[in-house]
């Protein structure tokens, strides 16, 4: 457990990584050293939100299935509270460009699933359609998305790309 | 040679007259009392001085945190839970006000369309993410966290080797509880399981009278005493005039199998349950020879009916004793309640809610079934410093009946004020799960416990898709508005 190396690096006070180790070892029911996607899914508020899958999948690297220590750190370290009381979500003030820039990236990867850096149609859908259920027809649903790329889309190609996200 | 004789029944002499000594102490300041139900007061004497021992023991590990420049990682401050536990600030707002506030800051358009923007992924994210560091439902299955160490090494998280002092403390501790209290206290509970036994089994051979329940009800209150002193609980028992009677429910937030010990002391109870094989089995099948208790087959406990019909029997039957129940179905860790199960409050009997609350500074009480088998658990229990408690006896609540009955009464018996009456409106009658929802609420405030709606079943089984359901739900209202026959399924 590299607690220097995490100091150095994302900012993280001693106390917090303490903290996140104990969370680390509570969820880890196996007691392996690693979570797996069912370790995740024991949380009951987060099997009840909608996108709670997804976020799931954010922890785990490509095509793994079980995320250690450093790993649970590094991603949750993009949401690492600001001293100030604002939530983590508003940029306010002056911020180190890649830490903003970090956590849009997250949010964008939840859209992006095949990860080409463009939000497609289809994936837009998906993620409404999770976020949904089954209280909107497909009809109404295409129409929002078409919405939202039309808006959002500046250079012609009916996809959303990173830059565009971000603005 | 024969210099060892001597001494080998010399050896043999000590140890006889010690164990006498032993005994007759144990008689005259232990069972005694407890048999007439007095007490010494030797036990708080005790945690008086734990207690001053242990803040000893904090002020050195903040002193030796500093020297060490290490925060303290502090969940308590004054007996209270900060809000933003070290990690997470949460503010409790709602879906629809937190993805406005997220809008709000990202563009400037008007709110009150409903539209969907692609911010609004952010709402779920955070939550998310919030509920990974830290949720409400998982904690509640493992032992409470302390605000300072209490000297066993069991609650040992955060805290490393800070002086000689502390160590040397630390392992007198460990003699004094494993060479001198946890004998006495395994002999205590024998003398006390093996009086239950033999004591209801011979109350059990005599005619049904009253010498009979008298007789019952004393071995069960002197055996259930015994057994208080071997575990050292210390318990505090608020407002007894409101001490369940016969004919009622007594419902209580679950801990550990311990809450039945605590609260038996003070009370005489019909006990419910499920017949188990063992030690347990042959308790349970001495103690209904002396007065019914309610047990039941394993495969009876699948049926409802069949229990619900049982304890309404039970119930109205005026002269048997009241019944005690823990609605939660499982042991909590006694920082919250959990959903009570309705089937105890359709039987329509009147319910006396107790609220239990144990101090976990002189030994955690919760028993985490997933971890520590029965006896491992006990003898963790015996090995503690104490089991310090407190118990209220909150007044009897029943279910609210229609209003429009009472109405009719009032402008019955007060003509003049038929006016009145008819300005009174019936009230929706309370159904089993808000009267559920009243009692645990009535309970989690008394006891100073965080009041969940979560299925304390969620220990072993997975969430139901219906809740994350309702959370789609009102998402869908949030983007195509309120149109009736979209949103509104």
């Amino acid at each position: 457990m590299n607690a220097e190396w995490h100091l150095k690096h994302k900012g993280v006070s001693h106390s917090q990584i303490t903290r996140l180790y104990s969370r680390f070892t509570s969820l880890d029911k196996g007691e392996n050293g690693t979570l797996s996607r069912e370790d995740f899914q024991r949380i009951p508020e987060l099997a009840i939100n909608p996108l709670g899958d997804r976020i799931i999948n954010a922890f785990f690297p490509e095509g793994e299935d079980q995320v250690n220590f450093r790993g649970f750190m590094r991603t949750l370290a993009h949401f690492r509270p600001i001293e100030d009381n604002e939530k983590s979500k508003d940029q306010n003030g002056p911020e180190p460009l890649n830490s903003r820039s970090n956590k849009l990236h997250f949010a964008f990867r939840l859209y992006d699933l095949d990860k080409d850096d463009k939000i497609s149609r289809d994936e837009l859908l998906q993620v409404l359609r999770m976020m949904v259920g089954v209280n909107i027809s497909d009809e109404q649903l295409g129409s929002i998305a078409d919405r939202t790329i039309q808006e959002a889309d500046q250079d012609g190609d009916s996809a959303i790309s990173f830059a565009e996200f971000v603005k | 040679m024969f210099l060892l004789l001597p001494f080998d029944s010399l050896v043999v002499n000590l140890l006889g007259i010690s164990i006498t000594v032993l005994f007759t102490l144990l008689l005259v300041f232990i069972i005694v009392p407890a048999i007439f139900g007095v007490s010494f007061g030797i036990r708080k004497v005790y945690m008086k001085t734990l207690l001053k021992i242990f803040q000893w023991a904090t002020l050195r590990i903040e002193r030796g945190a500093k020297e060490k420049n290490h925060p303290l990682y502090k969940p308590y401050v004054n007996g209270k839970i900060l809000p933003c536990v070290g990690i997470i600030a949460k503010d409790p707002t709602s879906l629809e006000e937190e993805i406005k506030e997220i809008r709000r800051s990202g563009s400037g358009k008007a709110l009150d369309t409903p539209e969907f923007e692609l911010s609004d992924i952010f709402y779920f994210c955070r939550k998310g993410i919030e509920t990974i560091m830290d949720d409400e439902v998982t904690k509640r299955f493992s032992a409470e966290e302390l605000e300072s160490w209490n000297l066993l090494s069991r609650t040992n998280y955060n805290f490393q080797y800070i002086s000689l002092r502390l160590t040397v403390l630390w392992g007198l501790g460990v003699l004094i509880r494993y060479c001198f209290l946890l004998p006495l206290r395994v002999a205590l509970a024998f003398t006390g399981i093996s009086l239950l036994v033999t004591g209801t089994t011979v109350v059990g051979y005599l005619p049904n009278g009253r010498c009979k329940e008298f007789l019952s009800k004393h071995v069960h209150l002197m055996c259930y005493r015994i057994c208080v002193r071997a575990l050292t609980a210390i318990i505090t028992y608020h407002d007894r005039e409101n001490r369940p009677r016969n004919g009622g429910i007594c419902v209580a937030n679950h801990t550990s199998p311990i809450d039945v010990i605590i609260l038996a002391s003070d009370g005489y109870y019909a006990m419910v349950g499920q017949i188990h094989g063992g030690l347990m089995g042959v308790i349970q099948r001495a103690m209904v020879k002396a007065c019914p208790h309610v047990w039941f087959e394993r495969s009876e406990v699948k049926d409802r009916h069949l229990v619900a019909k049982r304890l309404t029997e039970h119930v109205q039957d005026k002269s048997k004793l009241p019944i005690l129940i823990f609605p939660e179905g499982t042991c909590i860790n006694n920082t919250s309640v959990m959903m009570f199960k309705k089937g105890s409050f359709e039987i329509g009997a009147t319910v006396y809610p107790v609220a239990i609350k144990y101090d976990p500074q002189f030994g955690d009480a919760f028993w985490n079934s997933s971890k520590y088998g029965m006896v491992t658990y006990l003898l963790r229990m015996m090995t503690s410093w104490a089991i310090v408690c407190s118990v209220w006896y909150l007044p009897p609540m029943t279910r609210q009946v229609s209003k429009v009955n009472l109405a009719y009464l009032i402008g019955y018996l007060f003509g003049p004020l038929l006016l009145l009456n008819s300005v009174i409106l019936p009230q929706p009658e309370e159904d089993a799960v808000q009267f559920a929802n009243r009692v645990k609420s009535a309970i989690a405030r008394q006891g100073g416990l965080v009041d969940l709606l979560w299925d304390g079943g969620l220990k072993r089984e997975k969430v139901k898709d219906a809740f994350k359901e309702e959370q789609q739900k009102l998402y869908s209202k949030m983007i195509v508005g309120n149109h009736e026959d979209r949103s509104r399924s």
